[in-house]
């Protein structure tokens, strides 16, 4: 089976795999990280969304030979210790029910955020409506947006070197 | 069989035994296994700890066996916490850890239950952990989620355990300190003695406390003590659900496991005929490929080596016996049975009413509601380890006790030689009720003697059957010269859950199916319900509300039908004929009043409204509909009013509220499991959609608490949503909407 290296939140990781196999199942499976959820594998849920160069991205529909050098982002690469403007605005907002959907909505609004500071209700609607919440936690997961991007213009964020300093799609 | 984890008739878990009942000592390998870390991670760590609180709450109690092993424990430094009671225990540190023994699926039971056991301890929120205990059914009983009933049903017996700690650590100072116990006061994680100004922390005080013999009935705190019930504190399990470390059902990772799934048979009652692995197994990484009683298990390293492997799998299968089964087949065999039910309900003489009535005064409709899946976003897992001690699981399960039970059977040796870890449940909603996963990783796990992770795909998931069940309503109704609704007829036509659960029903009638029109609250005279049991080759289980998922839509969209042939306002109407229901009014007054009804609304957009009572609460809800271009239903606004009586976590219910609507809208506007040629073709989201974020409504609930008994919470939003949607859609359009889903339109972009 042929090796591949990844740079995964920041760590280079070298597994072998067959050619074909997601990301998603990478990640989950061989490196453990299993943060990044399984919810449909075929592109309907978004519950795998990680960043690859900060564009939020399907991980099941993205084969392991097609990453290459991109830097993959992971929930748990997000930020260190919570401290993501999200995560914090998730914990104030109380969003998750069951929780499930929750790294992949918080990865897909960190693209967002990282594209669109200060998004309206409209564009946030619009950016997120392929992750799905079997939960309907939908109505906070607005006001959690909407209270990330007002903290953040309160700190005049604007530099993180993480995974968003670069311009973020939709993959 | 599947664990019934319905309301009505499930007996309330003897929760207040866990003082007195020793627990069943388990044998030593099972019990070292209580100390296992199982360290997953990389890079992030991943730790899941199931520590377990000592089976015993009194070493001498539980005898010889569980007081060496203790002693064992103790010896190995693997004793760090006092345990004052089944539900409470107490770390060097000061923190109390609550074992919870229900399922956490998103209602935020390990924080709702957690806040009962805090408030009677008296100790800071900021202190408080909570996870799921180990199912245990001599400690807690029988372990069910369901019935909208954690909290309502247990809300006093874990208020009685933290008493009882409470007053342990009061006593315990009190001995230390030679003073008579009601001169101490537990004061947050403290106990002081007010004469002397001393203080003593709990942690220094539960070894002993954990010693001394638990007062026989604690004195509860008042009311108006109250600090932590009834407030908006944020839940426990949030943080670790916002950076990827909570542990769900599929983030179980074991050492050695391997990943299996499961080929079953495309046809509805088809068999294996013959199989042929050699191309599957050939696939790196694949183990091994065996029959089980569900179908095929292909057994990888991980999941993408077990899905490859499946595809290579060459099976023949037997085609099902019902190869001309679909909806339309379905909704007549339902229709061929309505007529022949059995009365449920016979008030007045319905034949005259309708025959003074006359065909102008008199209305018949019939009302078809589909199939429904669960879809959880987390699909269908359980991980399952047999060894010659036993069996352990670890699985997001509604019904541990019933796992155990499942997993016994078997593997042929007693329940309490299988340990169940509980993990997080990546929704629930009645499906993880059943087993049926459990089943087939025991299956799994016995032949390859290594732990097994069995993952259902989402096509899996969603093709396994136990759905809400199908059925058809035979309506008819009739209004009187003024106008007022003076005859409900009703035959139901639905196939029986109780009978396919194996439960007694009541002179023949499956309550589950008849529940909401059996009480119908209107005030009319001639009322006359059946009920006809359909057999049908589709299996059904628990869908969130039960039998007020469809019968909530059928009676208040029929109501509002009504209401139009005899000229009457439906929310006037309904006041009216509730007259002898105030709680019932209360809410509709409330809703009607925020959501604006009477008030000008913009151009193209309707009000509807709907009330329906289950599981001990009245919810009445309103929505605000306009129809797009092409046709498709749009809801901009939900006002939700729920009177559940006391109320313990009040975000809690709001959340609650908004997911079981959104769950509801949902199901109305495009939830049907679809049946072609005897298969399920529905697999996936893009079959069976879900309500997006741009589909979602603004949803404002208001809570009525006013000492009413405690109603259930997780069900009752459900049901008015999908009659408040029809109801707005037939004040818009003037057609009532009598077959859900109400639209059937592609929106998955
Ligand atoms: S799991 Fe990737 S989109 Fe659903
Ligand atoms: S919180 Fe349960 S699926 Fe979103």
């Amino acid at each position: 089976m042929p090796a591949y290296t990844l740079t995964v939140n920041g760590e280079r990781r070298t597994v072998e795999a067959a050619e074909d196999t997601p990301l998603l199942w990478v990640i989950r499976d061989l490196l453990n990280l299993t943060g990044t959820k399984y919810g449909c594998g075929a592109g309907l849920c978004r519950a795998c969304t990680v960043h690859l160069d900060g564009e939020a991205s399907f991980s099941c529909q993205i084969p392991i030979a097609a990453v290459g050098a991109k830097r993959v982002t992971t929930i748990e690469g997000l930020s260190p210790d919570r401290s993501h403007p999200l995560q914090q605005a998730w914990i104030e907002e109380d969003v998750p029910q069951c929780g499930y959907c929750q790294p992949g909505q918080i990865m897909s609004a960190a693209a967002l955020l990282a594209r669109t500071p200060a998004p309206s209700d409209d564009q946030i609607d619009d950016w997120m409506k392929t992750n799905l919440c079997r939960c309907g936690t939908y109505n906070r997961i607005r006001s959690a947006i909407q209270r990330a991007a007002a903290a953040r213009a309160d700190a005049k964020v604007g530099t993180r070197s993480d995974a968003h300093d670069e311009e973020p799609s939709h993959g | 069989m599947a664990e019934p984890i319905d309301h009505a008739n499930a007996a309330p878990a003897p929760a207040d035994a866990q003082t007195t009942r020793p627990a069943t000592a388990a044998s030593p390998d099972l019990r070292r296994r209580d100390f296992l870390q199982i360290s997953g991670g990389v890079g992030i760590g991943l730790i899941v700890a199931f520590a377990l609180p000592f089976a015993a709450t009194r070493e001498a109690a539980a005898g010889p066996e569980a007081a060496g092993d203790a002693a064992a424990a103790r010896a190995t430094g693997a004793m760090p916490a006092s345990e004052l009671n089944a539900f409470l225990r107490i770390e060097p540190d000061g923190s109390v850890v609550c074992s919870i023994p229900k399922s956490e699926m998103g209602q935020g039971v390990l924080t709702s239950l957690a806040m009962l056991l805090a408030e009677e301890l008296e100790v800071d929120w900021s202190k408080i952990r909570s996870e799921h205990a180990i199912a245990n059914e001599a400690r807690y009983g029988r372990w069910r989620t369901g019935g909208s009933s954690s909290v309502r049903e247990t809300h006093d017996a874990y208020r009685r355990a933290g008493a009882t700690a409470r007053t342990l650590l009061v006593a315990a100072a009190a001995e230390r300190w030679q003073v008579a116990a009601e001169t101490c006061r537990a004061d947050r994680g403290t106990v002081v003695h007010a004469a002397s100004g001393r203080r003593l922390a709990y942690a220094e005080l539960a070894e002993r406390a954990a010693k001394l013999s638990p007062p026989a009935e604690p004195a509860l705190k008042p009311r108006s003590k109250f600090s932590l019930i009834g407030k908006d504190l944020r839940r426990l399990d949030t943080p670790a659900k916002v950076d990827g470390s909570a542990v769900f059902g599929l983030d179980v990772r074991v050492p050695g496991m391997l990943v299996a799934q499961v080929e079953r048979p495309p046809d509805l009652g088809g068999q294996l005929a013959s199989f042929d692995a050699k191309a599957a197994l050939a696939v790196p990484g694949v183990v091994a490929v065996f029959e089980i009683p569900r179908g095929v298990a292909i057994v990888a390293k991980h999941f993408w080596a077990a899905q490859s492997g499946r595809k290579k799998l060459a099976i023949r299968w037997t085609p099902g016996p019902h190869g001309a089964l679909d909806n339309e087949a379905i909704r007549k065999l339902c229709t061929a049975a309505v007529e022949k039910g059995a009365p449920v309900r016979t008030e007045g003489d319905v034949a005259r009413a309708v025959a003074s009535a006359g065909p102008k005064r008199t209305l018949e409709a019939v009302y078809d509601f589909p199939f429904l899946a669960h879809a959880t976003l987390e699909p269908m897992n359980c991980t399952a380890k047999v060894d010659a001690s036993g069996c352990e699981l670890w699985v997001p399960t509604q019904s541990p006790t019933a796992a155990a039970d499942a997993a016994a059977k078997i593997l042929g040796i007693p329940a309490d030689r299988v340990r169940v870890n509980t993990t997080l449940l990546g929704g629930g909603f009645g499906r993880r009720g059943d087993s049926d996963f459990v089943e087939d990783a025991v299956h799994i796990a016995k032949q390859m003697k290594a732990p097994v992770q069995v993952v259902y795909t989402r096509e899996d998931d969603m093709r396994a059957g136990l759905y809400r069940p199908t059925g058809t309503n035979l309506m008819r109704g009739a209004v009187d010269a003024e106008g007022w609704p003076v005859v409900w007829e009703q035959r139901i036509a639905s196939q029986s859950l109780l009978r396919e659960k194996g439960w007694p029903t009541k002179d023949g009638i499956d309550f589950a199916a008849v529940e909401g029109v059996k009480n119908l609250p209107y005030a009319i005279p001639n009322v006359f319900v059946s009920w006809a049991d359909v057999v049908l080759p589709v299996s059904i289980h628990w869908w969130r509300s039960v039998g007020s998922s469809q019968n909530g839509w059928v009676t208040e969209c029929f109501f509002d039908e009504l209401c139009r042939l005899g000229g009457k306002d439906p929310l006037a109407a309904r006041k009216h004929l509730l007259k002898d229901h105030p709680r019932h009014v209360r809410v509709l007054e409330k809703a009607a009043s925020e959501a604006g009804f009477g008030k000008p609304l913009p151009k193209g957009h309707a009000l509807g409204i709907a009330v329906h009572e289950s599981f001990g609460s009245i919810v009445a809800e309103t929505a605000e509909v306009s129809l797009d271009a092409d046709g498709t239903p749009r809801v901009h606004r939900v006002v939700c009013v729920v009177d559940c009586g006391e109320v313990v976590h009040p975000a809690g219910v709001r959340h609650q509220m908004e997911s079981g609507i959104t769950m509801g809208l949902s199901a109305a506007l495009w939830g049907e499991v679809a049946i072609e040629k005897g298969r399920i073709v529905t697999t996936n989201y893009d079959r069976y959609p879900i309500a997006r974020i741009d589909q979602t409504p603004r949803i404002e609930t208001f809570i009525i608490a006013e000492g009413d008994a405690m109603g259930g919470i997780g069900e009752p939003g459900t049901p008015p949503i999908a009659p408040a949607i029809c109801n707005a859609l037939l004040a818009l359009t003037g057609k009532p909407i009598r077959r859900l889903p109400i639209g059937r339109v592609t929106h998955m972009t």
